[in-house]
């Protein structure tokens, strides 16, 4: 240790501002990119799964009424 | 010779590297940066001349190197992505850029902190900064170029092109700025640059740097993840993830 | 094949020419800009003087940035770049005589024009021999690199800023050297190296610029 107790440690010999800014500030920077990627990582998937349930109700809905599903395709 | 990569331009198998490789990179590199800022910060002995301020450099030398490392890395990602028309390859090119933004931010944000005490001024056009801000601009413009496009198929091709020209001019600003520099301000303080260091201040900024870059790998291959999701999201595996992931209620 | 391509040539010089007001708004702009500094920064001969050569890269460059568009913008939406990629030329022949003509009818003029600027500015004649030198030797460049950036921005409704986001890093270096040879001329100091420096980018820029921009409009036309 290169200082003699915390108190100091915290003072960095008068630049405590600067170092401790600079450090702080990329922490945050690091933590949010982590977090950030992590959310929307989380929102892709669920999207995802709404997305596919969208598509299976649609299809079950298809097959349901069938004459309905092929008026469809002969309009469009 | 290179067919055991080819499985993983297939996204699912991308996927999965991913997966496995995410916790290698990510607790290895926190560890690293935590060992490194705590002996960085407490245990490195004072500098003689800059005293206790020169200890950002435990983080502004390895933000610094890196965020010009992974403009490259961007950049040969895209290369590959061209070439060999790989689709996994822009993902990943992509998915390096937030973080490459974001280490390049904390470069000029050390840069400006340790400037403050050194130079007076929190600003000072000095090279080495000043063309740290330039690729911050290039990053943003790659980053805003793909967010652009609704198709990201499209999005991803359009950003390498613009990434690989950015890689070919950032040797040539580096240097042009370096030079200007020169021509402008004549003998600036560069200490800056190289301290003389000794051996026990490199040790924690070669474990920073380890790091760190550890740290942007792991970033790198969580944005992966979400890049082949985000393309991929009607495919049958990704359903399963999802399942997997958040629990089947949302099931019909 | 030569007559294919002396046709678009004709074909876009006859075009430009046909649209003046488009040709001449990126002039007018560039005139106007350069009168805000005096007006700005106070009329003296000798802050001009050395403001000058800056002032009138970065007008130059700002007011390329407004007319760049132009380059690929009509042929894209009226659907003849998609004919020129049909047609089996190659792409990159064609976008390299669309880069000349864009050159020529948008900074060909700013050349021109660049005498009444220097007066406005106060530069001596040497400065403004260097200032020609550097226009005729980076304005391709311009022209060829941000036409890749056109390439790729130009199936987007709202590219226009977007483009100027991804061609200002770009432009740095060139507005570097440029005005530091203009300044070395101020000061009777040689300049060929920074002029040599540009060329070697121009010579770069001409070997690798076409085949970026016939990949680029591929992407745009997908």
């Amino acid at each position: 240790m290169q200082f003699d107790n915390l108190a100091d440690f915290f003072a960095m010999g008068g630049y405590a501002l600067y170092v401790w800014l600079s450090f702080g500030v990329s922490l945050l920077a690091l933590l949010w990119i982590v977090l950030d990627s992590a959310a929307t990582h989380k929102k892709l998937l669920k999207t995802a799964q709404s997305e596919q349930a969208r598509q299976a109700r649609i299809d079950a809905a298809r097959k349901a009424k069938p004459i309905n599903s092929e008026s469809e395709q002969a309009g469009s | 010779m290179w067919k055991w990569l080819h499985p993983y331009a297939k996204p699912e198998r991308a996927y999965q590297l991913c997966v496995t490789l995410q916790p290698y990179f990510l607790w290895p590199g926190i560890l690293c940066l935590v060992i490194g800022s705590i002996w960085g910060l407490a245990f490195a002995p004072q500098d003689y001349q800059q005293g206790d301020s020169f200890r950002i450099i435990y983080i502004h030398v390895p933000s610094a190197i890196l965020s010009m490392s992974t403009y490259t890395a961007m950049a040969v990602a895209a290369l590959v992505g061209i070439v060999w028309q790989w689709r996994t390859a822009f993902m990943a090119m992509i998915a390096m850029a937030p973080i490459g933004a974001v280490v390049t931010f904390i470069a000029l944000f050390t840069g400006a902190a340790w400037g403050k005490p050194m130079w007076g001024a929190w600003w000072v056009w000095d090279a080495r900064l000043t063309s740290e801000l330039i690729l911050l601009f290039l990053y943003l413009g790659v980053i805003a170029l793909y967010g652009a496009f609704e198709d990201k198929q499209q999005a991803g091709k359009a950003a390498g092109v613009m990434a690989l020209v950015g890689v070919v001019n950032v040797p040539i600003i580096h240097y042009s700025v370096e030079w200007w520099n020169t021509l402008h301000q004549g003998a600036t303080i560069s200490k800056f640059d190289k301290p003389s260091i000794a051996p026990e201040m490199l040790w924690p900024l070669l474990i920073a740097l380890l790091g760190l870059a550890l740290f942007i790998a792991a970033v790198t291959v969580m944005r992966m993840k979400n890049e082949i999701i985000r393309r991929e999201y009607h495919r049958p595996w990704v359903k399963a993830l999802a399942a997997q992931a958040l629990g089947d209620n949302h099931a019909v | 094949m030569n007559g294919l391509y002396q046709g678009i040539f004709k074909r876009d010089i006859a075009l430009a020419f046909r649209q003046r007001s488009e040709l001449a708004q990126p002039l007018m702009f560039l005139l106007m800009v350069i009168t805000l500094f005096p007006l700005g920064i106070g009329p003296g001969p000798m802050t001009l003087q050395k403001i000058g050569p800056g002032v009138i890269w970065i007008a130059a460059i700002l007011s390329s940035l407004l007319a760049m568009e132009r380059i690929f913008r009509d042929d894209f939406w009226d659907g003849s770049l998609e004919q020129y990629m049909l047609s089996g030329l190659p792409v990159s022949a064609i976008a390299g005589v669309k880069v000349l003509v864009h050159w020529l009818v948008s900074f060909l003029p700013l050349a021109l024009f660049s005498p009444l600027l220097a007066l406005f500015l106060n530069l001596t004649v040497d400065m403004y021999v260097a200032l020609m030198l550097t226009l005729v030797l980076g304005t391709p460049l311009l022209s060829l690199v941000g036409a890749i950036a056109v390439g790729l921005t130009v199936g987007l409704q709202r590219g226009g800023v977007l483009l100027a986001l991804l061609l200002i890093p770009v432009f740095i270096p060139l507005l570097i050297f440029a005005t530091s040879a203009v300044d070395s001329a101020a000061l009777q100091l040689p300049y060929r190296a920074q002029l040599a420096i540009i060329g070697a980018m121009l010579l770069l820029a001409m070997a690798a610029a076409p085949f970026a921009i016939a990949y680029a409009l591929k992407v745009s036309q997908n």
